[in-house]
């Protein structure tokens, strides 16, 4: 009866091992975002986001920490982080998605790709579709992506009395290149 | 049985790896990042709180402190008289700062560095509060008879801020405190006088909060008729400004004078109203942000 056992273990392990070596994940990101204001830009970058795809069905997963956005003006990064998005009750943004395209992922080259997911900001979801350009290499790949936040689409509340500083529509850039997964 | 392994072994691929588990693959449990805003301001009221200001930023500060609320009508509570000081703030980095100001009180001048030497941080293994190191020094200008020398007028302090931000709302700060003074008003008093300070803050909304802040001189040092300083305020932010309204038993603002030489009593209603406005520029150059 043993041996009956050694063929699923010896699956098992080389599944295993092959999801892992099918898992890419960010080594280096960047998100970024800009907006026109009257009196003073609103500007901020981090570059301590995560994030990881899994080629062998398209998901992908990005994980930033709020509190990691950091502003030119510290006041204006503690309003960010204070006023609008809360970072100590909800201290993550998320995207929880698949990647529609079947690409391969083994042929080096360019790639617009789309994604349906989740988009969590502020503590709320919304499902989204969001797009952007796959650079896939030899090992690494580059994810170029752009898109907006509707303040009010996530409950961020605007003080009447900033309004005119900043607009209701955010837009956010992200680059994040990837490796394979080592773990 | 032999079927059942073999339906298991084609299971097996598809279950490799849901969604959630990519989730914390990339949740980096070892993530550590610095606590900010224990308190809004770079004081709690009269005292330095552990903040600095930001790299390249400069805050502006303009203080008011009226006459005392129990001057009564005749002189309007106290709003017919003010003192006030004017304060510059400049960031050199993200922990260290230097500032200046002028009082019209005694026509004082006063010039401090700040350093943040310990940041409360979030995490594993996280620091649990922040140090800040304050030193300033303070020198009168005002013309006295007899005319004092430059030394005589001169007062020095040294200060460890420790504040722990226990929730979001809450915020707690220790400030041992030494002020020497070179010449001392009542010439009985110590010249170098220990101190601590404890104030707290605690928020209403996101854009307000109360706060409190206490001056403890340790006994048998100064003169019987000064009081330990005790203020109270109210802090409300708006975009670039914060304004603190205040009530405290002082009327001057540097160190030397609000710990040292506080003469006004709350029991007496020798209150002082006044507010503390700040208001940040930033310097930064925008290339930082552009890749």
């Amino acid at each position: 009866m043993k041996h009956y056992l050694i063929l699923p273990a010896f699956i098992l392990i080389f599944n295993f091992a092959s999801a892992q070596n099918k898992l890419y994940s960010s080594n280096k990101s960047e998100f970024s975002f800009f907006s026109k204001a009257p009196l003073e830009d609103i500007e901020a970058k981090n570059t301590r986001a995560n994030s990881i795809i899994n080629l062998s069905n398209g998901e992908i997963v990005v994980r930033i920490p709020i509190s990691q956005f950091q502003f030119n003006n510290k006041l204006m990064q503690q309003h960010f982080n204070e006023n609008y998005m809360e970072s100590e009750k909800y201290p993550y943004a998320s995207f929880k998605g698949r990647i529609i395209e079947e690409l391969d992922w083994s042929k080096p080259g360019v790639y617009s790709v789309n994604a349906n997911g989740t988009l969590n900001i502020h503590g709320v979801d919304q499902y989204r579709k969001l797009s952007g350009k796959l650079t896939v290499g030899e090992k690494s790949m580059l994810l170029e992506t752009m898109f907006e936040v509707i303040l009010i689409d996530h409950k961020i509340d605007i003080p009447k009395l900033v309004f005119k500083k900043i607009a209701e529509k955010i837009e956010v850039k992200a680059n994040i290149s990837y490796a394979p997964y080592l773990k | 049985m032999r079927k059942i392994f073999l339906l298991l072994n084609l299971l097996l691929p598809l279950t490799a790896f849901a969604q959630e588990d990519l989730m914390k693959l990339v949740s980096d449990s070892n993530e550590v990042f610095v606590r900010t805003a224990t308190f809004k301001a770079t004081r709690i009221i009269n005292g330095h709180s552990v903040e600095t200001v930001g790299k390249n930023n400069m805050d502006f500060i303009i203080s008011h402190r009226f006459d005392r609320i129990n001057r009564g009508f005749e002189e309007f509570f106290g709003l017919d008289a003010a003192t006030n000081r004017l304060g510059l703030e400049y960031g050199l980095n993200d922990r260290f700062m230097v500032g200046l100001g002028r009082s019209s009180f005694q026509k004082t001048f006063d010039y401090f560095a700040k350093y943040k030497l310990i940041r409360q941080t979030t995490g594993s293994g996280s620091t649990p509060i922040s140090v800040t190191l304050f030193g300033g020094y303070a020198i009168r200008s005002q013309k006295t008879t007899p005319q004092l020398s430059g030394y005589d007028r001169s007062s020095y302090t040294a200060q460890f801020l420790i504040a722990r931000k226990f929730s979001e709302a809450f915020s707690l700060q220790l400030s041992p405190t030494l002020i020497h003074r070179n010449r001392a008003d009542v010439f009985t008093d110590n010249k170098t006088v220990i101190a601590t300070g404890i104030g707290g803050r605690m928020k209403l909304t996101k854009r307000t909060s109360i706060n409190g802040e206490y001056n403890y001189v340790l006994p048998n040092q100064i003169d019987d008729n000064y009081n330990n300083n005790l203020s109270f305020s109210f802090d409300l932010e708006t975009g670039g400004h914060v304004f603190q309204l205040l009530f405290t038993n002082s009327f001057g603002m540097t160190e030397r004078q609000f710990v040292t030489e506080t003469d006004g009593s709350w029991g007496s209603g020798d209150i002082h109203f006044g507010f503390n406005i700040s208001r940040t520029f930033s310097f930064e150059k925008k290339s930082r942000l552009k890749p």
